[in-house]
């Protein structure tokens, strides 16, 4: 069960997910090793959820295969499950329990001995800054501190892979910010973690590397600054309120130049001499010269049209 | 079919003890129906109806009313409480509460899950016929010991309607949609079903519909060990009551599975 040395703690080979009309994953596969934090990018309806929840058992994979330290996720869902520790996309906290019993029922469905459960809840409940809320109700709770009782959840059972699915949507900067604190002080501990996220300085904040998904297929996979490198390079020019000359301009640098709506949007091949360019040739042009970020690839590799 | 029952495993028990627990935290008001449903029909039956019918012939012989209609209501409740159990509140638990989803990422299969709603939906008839047993022993309505029959017999018809409430939870698409064999099965049971008047004074062809029904099948044992007063055909019954539990128990997990595994 501890599996051989170098075994990726997720291995997914061509995984593929039809739903009755619906081709939601189309052959997707990747490795994730011990201790590696890795994001699963993309927008609404790439099938972030459908993977992780063929990965977790939930969902048997119309075809392909998936492994968490080795074990089939077919063949032994029980003993993957006791390896996981999920964060499911919806909240589904027990709303007939209060906090506490929250996390004293589910330890149950593991097995742990009463004594053992009782002692890991409420050193979680502090981990997650809940500890003073242990007779609440569910519904008394605001979304921050649900998603919250949920993390505690999913570390209950003191797993070697963490599946968390959108860990923050929703949740107002503080509370996200909460979450991630959580999460970076959890790498330490070597958990392997797999999150999926659109939101890109989630990823950024979190991730060794990010996985980029689309209608169901891998874009691109790499880390996060190497992404940014190899897809958009060091510096992005957003220029507003121009003439047709200056855009002209720029399309006759090197570089790839997008025009959405009243913004242009210049990605130049080589950063380091544009905005002397600029300021010699365009002085008075409203623009803005900043560094590359991951939200560029996303938007680069998925397009600008709205999901949903 | 096969590896669906395979899957099966102690550990629906965790899930039974989930809905028990969720139970007993609020046990004073759960037990009032059971106590008080019992005294309200007596009541009702007892000081009015039953002064306009004296007696009924049951099995032979003559019989007060209350006497004929006391281990009806027993059957009835079994039924009512297992169905309700494995209707709307299953169905609250399945897809309003995603309490199922949450056990799912725990090793528990979706055969346990099951599984430990048809066994919950089932205790709450064995424990609503237990109290009710009580109430209409203290009120000397039952023959003791064979009384004691009530128990098994709720398991297995518990079992029977929380089986045919699981189907229809695997089925239905809003919790509207309950109405349909509430109103064309469970009512049609509760009035035909054999508790309210002996169904031998009805005629040849509803007779027969009568005795297909499983209700008047429960009534019948429930009639048979609370008067204490076993016929010659009473296994047929009984053979009905535990095949007809376990078969559909079975076509209920194999529903029930596929409505949950997408
Ligand atoms: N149960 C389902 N039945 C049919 N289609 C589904 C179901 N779940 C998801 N889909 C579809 O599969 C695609 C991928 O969904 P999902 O995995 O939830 O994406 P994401 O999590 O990346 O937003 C979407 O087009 C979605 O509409
Ligand atoms: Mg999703």
């Amino acid at each position: 069960m501890n599996g051989l040395p170098n075994e990726p703690a997720i291995a997914a080979r061509d995984l593929c997910k039809a739903y009755s009309g619906v081709d939601a994953v189309r052959g997707v596969s990747f490795d994730v090793a011990p201790g590696e934090v890795v994001g699963f990018l993309g927008p609404n309806g790439a099938g972030k959820t459908t993977t992780v929840r063929m990965i977790s058992c939930f969902l048997p994979p119309t075809s392909g295969s998936a492994t968490v330290y080795g074990v089939d996720v077919r063949s032994r869902p029980r003993d993957v499950k006791r390896m996981l520790g999920i964060c499911p996309q919806e909240d589904n906290l027990d709303p007939d329990f209060d906090v506490l019993k929250n996390l004293l029922a589910y330890g149950r469905y593991f097995g742990i001995p009463g004594r053992e459960i009782r002692a890991r809840a409420e050193r979680l409940l502090d981990f997650v800054q809940l500890g003073d809320r242990k007779k609440s109700a569910v519904q008394e709770l605001s979304g921050g501190m649900k998603r919250r009782l949920v993390l505690a959840r999913a570390l209950l059972n003191e797993p070697r892979v963490l599946i968390l699915d959108e860990p923050t949507t929703g949740l107002d900067p503080q509370a996200r910010h909460a979450i991630w604190t959580r999460l970076r002080g959890l790498r330490a501990t070597g958990v392997t973690v797999l999150l999926t996220t659109h939101y890109m300085e989630e990823a950024a904040q979190l991730c060794d590397r990010v996985i980029v998904v689309d209608h169901g297929r891998v874009l691109m996979d790499g880390s996060p600054a190497s992404l940014v490198e190899r897809e958009v390079g060091h510096t992005v020019v957003e220029a507003w309120n121009y003439e047709p000359t200056f855009a002209a301009f720029l399309g006759s640098l090197p570089g790839r130049l997008e025009e959405v709506g009243d913004r242009l949007y210049f990605y130049p091949a080589a950063g380091d001499h544009v905005e002397r360019l600029l300021d010699e040739r365009f002085p008075g042009q409203e623009r803005l010269i900043r560094r590359a970020t991951l939200e560029d690839v996303f938007l680069k590799l998925t397009g600008r049209a709205l999901r949903d | 079919m096969r590896s669906t029952l395979r899957n099966l495993s102690f550990r629906a028990l965790r899930v039974w003890q989930r809905d028990a627990d969720v139970y007993f935290t609020t046990w004073k008001t759960e037990f009032l129906p059971p106590l008080l449903e019992p005294i309200l029909y007596v009541l009702a039956f007892g000081l009015g109806l039953g002064q306009l019918i004296h007696h009924v012939v049951y099995n032979g012989h003559a019989l007060g009313y209350l006497e004929f209609m006391a281990p009806g209501i027993v059957a009835v409740a079994i039924m009512f409480w297992s169905f309700f159990e494995s209707t709307f509140a299953s169905y609250v638990r399945m897809y309003y509460q995603k309490t199922f989803d949450a056990i799912l990422a725990t090793p528990l299969l979706v055969e346990d899950v099951i599984l430990g709603e048809l066994l919950w939906a089932t205790s709450k008839a064995m424990i609503a016929a237990t109290i009710m047993l009580g109430v209409l022993g203290a009120l000397g309505l039952v023959a003791w010991p064979t009384g004691l029959w009530v128990v098994p017999i709720a398991f297995f018809g518990g079992l029977l309607f929380s089986a045919i409430g699981l189907l229809f939870t695997s089925m239905v698409k809003t919790i509207s949609q309950f109405n349909v064999p509430m109103f064309t099965i469970i009512m049609p049971m509760f009035t035909f079903g054999g508790t309210f008047f002996p169904i031998d004074i009805l005629p040849r062809w509803a007779l027969a519909v009568a005795w297909c029904l499983p209700l008047t099948h429960v009534a019948f044992l429930t009639r048979s060990a609370i008067l204490g007063d076993a016929s010659p055909h009473l296994w047929v019954s009984a053979v009905y009551v535990v095949a007809a539990s376990l078969a559909l128990a079975a076509v209920a997990l194999a529903r029930m599975k596929r409505r949950l595994v997408p």
